[in-house]
């Protein structure tokens, strides 16, 4: 699960964050913090379940299970055999 | 009791100088947009009262009464003058909704430069081409953005700013870049606004076509007649209301009613600067108290996803008004708010280029969950027979919608590009791209768009802009885009693709694509969805046929493609 997290929080620093300086933890808001807006929500998707060969239904992508990475890491490990 | 009243008794005998009259303003006098939303309101003894309540993320709370913006934008247009900013230079604002985002805006307008504000999403190709179409001498920004700035700079000898509004003195501040904080500036109590006049231009928005580059909407300050009259009458701002409007000022909805109508009034409005989160939504209105509610389709449609159970956690008794706008509002949506918020939402219908409202649901008036409503007084709104582009007669047949051109907030341009402006213009109509018919009652039912735009979320998207950023991907051959049906967001952008030689199709190159769109021109405009294809629908000349595409998506009869091959 730590793993899984540093993979996501890596993916996120790179993609999603616009100032270097800026630092984001495992439970820093992503969605309601601005730093991932909804549209973006579907190329995040589309990696962890490229990344962990699953298929996330729409229903439980919710903005509220992908604000923090740990939340997000719930969700993915919920899927992961 | 709402300002409104009845249609027919406003209908009959309106005029714009209503508006004109309450504003105090006469034909050729200065109207400056800056100063009648802060140094007027403050002229009627409304100084004290508050004009900002801003929350950011995490529940950062601000709070500007009207001598406090009126001060602040002082402050900012002096910085900008003292800089070497002149009128009528473009000015862009590139912020996330902070207050430095609004209060700017009205400094700008103060020295008589255009504002030009650019939603803050937007990646750095997409900045590009509209800083590089308007000319801009100054942006306003902010450390979370100025890489993107940074990105473009060496091709835009023209831009002589780049003013960083939370510059923490880390990093060294770069050529043209200079600092400025609006708490630590010194105030400026008196400051003499540029002498603008009802035709001098104010706004610079954006806005993408089917083909070509975006389009630079202008606007001049007598919109502030209609935004007045309008925000008013449709919004039914009182004295007392506390005001908010969902949309970012990057968008006209955020600056023709998230700034100037609202201020203009001299109404409080709170602005709430964080991702969308049904439960802060809802969390927000109660906090705040809030009366009058402008929001978006999407929006809506995101919070009836999140189920009625959360709204029980929170007391919506404040809210007196909702309106919408951006997209059509579905009848669902409508039916919905009833029964949940217990109030209908107001469906509004206009667009950047009219700059107010102009088919709309009055308080007070029956809601016809689905339609528009019915045009604003003084408005001329008609359906017109695609062919002979007269007005059509017969209740509910659709047509291409037309207005009569002349009222105070429409556009009088696109930006260096008088050609295509004019070809928004037919048989005395200005056509704004939307089919519709109008009912017995004269309500107005939207059918769909004339053009191949793709309007996600109440934002437009044009295929071209996509496609042609496709084609600038090492591994993309061809291109075609569309919009797909979207339960939430109307419509989402959908890419076909060929690859080059060689190139092989997975996920992770789709997930890269995807992400490329995304820096490149915005979150917006990033395909939902890619499909690899062997190859793309053509023409006998060569030319991609978008349409067959389009119709597979949306589950419609391709037709005869035999035709199309010849004229598309």
């Amino acid at each position: 699960m730590e793993e899984m997290k540093k993979a996501i929080l890596e993916y996120i620093v790179e993609e999603y964050l616009e100032d270097d300086d800026d630092e984001i933890t495992f439970d820093s808001p992503l969605i309601s913090g601005g730093i991932v807006d909804s549209f973006s929500m579907v190329s995040l998707k589309r990696f962890l379940e490229t990344k962990y060969s699953i298929s996330i239904p729409d229903e439980k992508a919710t903005p509220e299970a992908f604000d923090t990475v740990d939340s997000i890491a719930t969700v993915v490990n919920e899927f992961v055999s | 009791m709402s300002h409104f009243g009845s249609y027919e008794d406003r209908v009959k005998d309106f005029d714009w100088s209503i508006a004109e009259k309450e504003l105090e303003y006469n034909d050729g006098d200065v109207i400056n947009i800056g100063w009648y939303c802060t140094d007027r309101i403050c002229q009627m003894g409304k100084g004290e009262k508050t004009a900002l309540l801003w929350e950011g993320f995490g529940g950062t709370e601000k709070k500007f009464t009207f001598n406090d913006i009126r001060i602040a934008s002082n402050t900012i247009g002096s910085f900008l003058r003292e800089l070497g900013v002149k009128n009528e230079d473009r000015v862009c604002l590139f912020m996330d909704r902070i207050p430095e985002l609004y209060l700017g805006f009205l400094g700008v307008l103060k020295i008589g430069a255009v504002a030009q504000p650019l939603f803050s999403a937007f990646g750095d190709e997409s900045l590009f081409v509209r800083l590089d179409n308007a000319q801009t001498t100054a942006i306003i920004t902010t450390r979370k953005h100025v890489s993107k700035v940074r990105k473009i700079v060496e091709k835009m000898p023209y831009l002589k700013h780049i003013i960083i509004v939370d510059y923490d003195g880390k990093k060294p501040l770069r050529d043209r870049e200079v600092a400025f904080s609006l708490e630590e500036a010194t105030p400026v109590e008196e400051f003499e606004c540029f002498p603008t006049t009802a035709e001098s231009p104010s706004v610079l928005h954006y806005t993408s076509g089917t083909t070509g580059q975006p389009k630079g909407v202008k606007h001049v300050h007598y919109s502030l007649i209609s935004q007045y009259l309008t925000a008013k009458w449709v919004l039914d701002l009182h004295d007392d209301d506390i005001y908010w409007c969902t949309a970012d000022p990057g968008w006209v909805t955020g600056t023709s009613y998230g700034i100037i109508g609202v201020w203009s009034l001299g109404v409080t409005q709170c602005v709430l600067d964080s991702g969308f989160s049904a439960d802060a939504w809802y969390k927000f209105i109660d906090k705040h108290r809030v009366t009058v509610w402008y929001s978006a389709p999407t929006a809506i449609r995101s919070l009836m996803k999140a189920g009625a159970e959360i709204v029980k956690n929170n007391d919506l008794s404040s809210l007196r008004h909702l309106a919408s706008v951006g997209e059509p509002l579905n009848a669902e949506a409508v039916v919905w708010s009833q029964e949940v918020l217990g109030k209908p939402f107001h469906d509004t219908y206009w667009q950047t280029e009219t700059g107010s409202m102009m088919l709309v649901n009055f308080p007070g008036m029956k809601v016809k969950p689905g339609s528009m409503g019915r045009p604003f007084p003084g408005i001329t709104a008609v359906v017109l027979d695609p062919e002979s582009l007269e007005p059509i007669k017969e209740p509910g047949r659709p047509g291409l919608i037309g207005f009569k051109p002349g009222w105070p907030a429409m556009m009088r341009t696109y930006w260096n590009n008088e050609e295509t402006y004019k070809s928004k213009f037919a048989n005395g109509w200005y056509l704004p791209g939307d089919r519709s018919s109008i009912d017995t009652d004269g309500y107005f039912w939207f059918t769909g768009r004339d053009d191949d735009v793709i309007n996600t979320g109440g934002h437009l998207v044009s295929p071209f802009e996509v496609e042609s950023a496709l084609l600038e991907h090492e591994a993309v051959a061809e291109s075609a885009v569309v919009a797909k049906p979207d339960e939430v967001n109307m419509e989402v952008v959908k890419a076909f693709v060929t690859l080059k030689p060689g190139v092989e199709a997975t996920p992770e190159l789709e997930l890269k694509i995807m992400n490329f769109i995304r820096k490149k021109l915005s979150s917006i405009a990033m395909p939902q969805e890619i499909e690899y294809m062997a190859q793309l629908p053509k023409t006998r000349s060569g030319k991609i046929m978008r349409r067959v595409l389009q119709a597979k998506e949306w589950g419609e009869e391709i037709g005869d493609t035999s035709t199309l091959e010849d004229d598309e």
